[in-house]
């Protein structure tokens, strides 16, 4: 039952043109650690699914991506994702637009087995544009309500960062807000969980009701330390402002991300880990 | 200190804080610094019963300044429970906006063909949501003819004429005021259109009438948007907003 595995591995399981769901939620708790692999992987036309931040920015910069399904994408303290926003100006990436409560039950009906789930949101505005592929519901029980019918975000694979896990896959959060991991980790056919930290089962720290997903739903298990860097990961580590606002400036300009993505994105996790430290002590 | 002293940026506050008036006990969800400035000075003073956020997934105990520490805390608003409440309803929310239309159909998400926009904005967010499930206020600290638009080029916030075309469906829409660096405005104009309710003092509507890229519903005498009382000042100065935030977000005397 031991579960874990290696970044690495995880990402040599995928294959191009998957669908892939990345849970955290803008710039806060984003399997970073799994996504830098991703973009060295060399994997393409991938569909992402996601409450989008520098995951998908980072993705879309790599070029593996054909495809985003998002309700947004942000940094958070910086409005926002420059390659994200170059990318879709250049038509590079598709873009499947949701509401926020849409995308929620999309993976809620997946979660659940579901086509799809019946909710308001959505109704009047441009989501139901012509080409989105979305219909609406009627109500059977009279009161003559149309609902917009959001199908199941049914996933191949999700990726998620957590706290902490044991070394079986049960995932725990220590911040305020679990976003929507659990509901990633339901919605895929596999599921992998990055943690700060990986414990011995039954080592988990804090009250139960902080362990968001279980190992019934989850494939494997890594540790990561910082592994959600630079976004929010609290309460073990704030967002990296100084960073994101560097990866920011950089990505505006072609020369500049060159030099970025060679000094900390051309090698391996570890590689990554030692450049953050150094550009840190460099600006001290 | 008098309340004449008030600045602008203090003004767009009240007249913030004034769209929540009469709301109760509901979630006051804000976005922008002004809008979460009015919603907490509301809180503070004439809306007791609002509840606030920290601007994360914590309703907090009390009204807390801006940026501040949650503090003791009253309940627990994960953005997953935020989305259930949007569609349980007790909310009133004030969104921004990129651009706006005369029936208060607004646009985040993309500026230009969205299939391959000029300016790729946020997305979507909770707009769609948010304006068909209840009550909706703006906050656009620039008033200019880029923001208000004869039509918007993508539908993120739902506005009042599609929100009428969806029957039933459309039951719970309500688009309550638009407050800007300008003026307030609202959507008792004909079949609903954008109003002019008042102006800020030292704006005179002709500016207003020329920042707005649509023709501009108004009944006769424009009033003047109230001043701060000298407690309304007080709070924002010394107790929500000591770093003086809203004057990045707002300038003017």
């Amino acid at each position: 039952m031991d579960k874990v595995t290696s970044v690495e591995e995880v990402v040599s399981s995928l294959e191009d043109g998957m669908t892939v769901g990345v849970g955290g939620w803008g710039s806060r708790r984003k399997p970073m650690a799994l996504v830098r692999a991703l973009c060295r992987s060399g994997l393409r036309d991938l569909t992402v699914v996601s409450c989008g931040g520098p995951d998908v920015g980072l993705l879309c910069a790599a070029g593996a991506v054909r495809r985003v399904v998002a309700p947004f994408v942000t940094l958070d303290s910086i409005p926002l994702e420059p390659h994200f926003r170059a990318a879709r100006q250049r038509g590079a990436v598709e873009l499947t637009e949701y509401d926020e409560g849409m995308f929620m039950f999309g993976l809620l009906a997946a979660a659940h087995r579901l086509p799809f789930l019946p909710t308001r949101a959505g109704l009047g505005s441009d989501v139901l544009r012509a080409g989105s592929g979305l219909a609406t519901v009627r109500s059977p029980y009279g009161e003559g309500e149309d609902l917009v019918a959001v199908p199941a975000l049914t996933l191949d694979v999700a990726l998620v960062h957590l706290d902490r896990a044991d070394t079986r896959g049960n995932g725990q959060y220590l911040g305020p807000d679990p976003y929507l991991d659990d509901l990633f980790v339901k919605a895929a056919a596999r599921a992998y969980v990055s943690a700060e930290q990986v414990v011995a089962p039954g080592a988990l720290p804090g009250p139960p009701q902080t362990l968001l997903v279980s190992r019934m739903h989850v494939t494997g298990v890594v540790e990561t330390p910082n592994g959600g860097h630079f976004t929010d990961c609290g309460p073990d580590r704030a967002r990296d402002e100084a960073f994101q606002r560097h990866y920011t400036s950089c990505a505006a300009d072609g020369r500049a991300w060159a030099g970025f993505a060679e000094r900390f994105l051309s090698g391996d996790e570890a590689a990554y880990q030692r450049e953050v430290r150094r550009w840190h002590e460099e600006g001290a | 200190m008098t309340a004449g002293e008030a600045t602008r940026a203090e003004v767009c506050v009240v007249a913030c804080a004034e769209a929540w008036r009469g709301d109760g006990e509901i979630v006051a969800a804000a976005m922008g610094t002004c809008s979460v400035l009015g919603a907490r000075l509301a809180r503070l003073t004439f809306e007791p019963g609002l509840l606030t956020t920290d601007g994360g997934a914590l309703l907090t105990a009390e009204a807390v300044p801006l940026g501040a520490p949650a503090g003791d805390v009253e309940g627990w608003l994960p953005f997953r429970d935020h989305l259930w409440l949007v569609l349980n309803g007790r909310r009133h929310v004030m969104m921004g906006a990129s651009q706006i239309d005369r029936y208060g159909g607004t646009n985040i998400s993309a500026i230009g063909d969205p299939a391959r926009p000029a300016a790729q904005l946020l997305g979507m967010r909770g707009a769609p949501g948010n304006t068909v499930c209840g009550p909706t206020s703006y906050w656009i600290p620039r008033h200019s003819p880029r923001v208000f638009v004869p039509e918007v080029d993508v539908v993120s916030g739902v506005g009042g004429d599609r929100a009428a075309a969806l029957g039933p469906s459309g039951r719970f829409h309500e688009l309550r005021r638009v407050v800007t660096d300008l003026a307030v405005l609202d959507f008792g104009g004909p079949d609903g259109a954008m109003r002019l309710v008042s102006v800020h003092p030292g704006v005179e509507p002709d500016r207003v009438v020329a920042a707005t890229g649509f023709p501009l519903a108004a009944g006769g005498d424009v009033a003047v948007t109230r001043l701060p009382t000298a407690e309304e000042l007080r709070l924002i100065r010394d107790v929500l907003d000591p770093g003086a935030l809203r004057d990045r977000e707002v300038h003017g005397p």
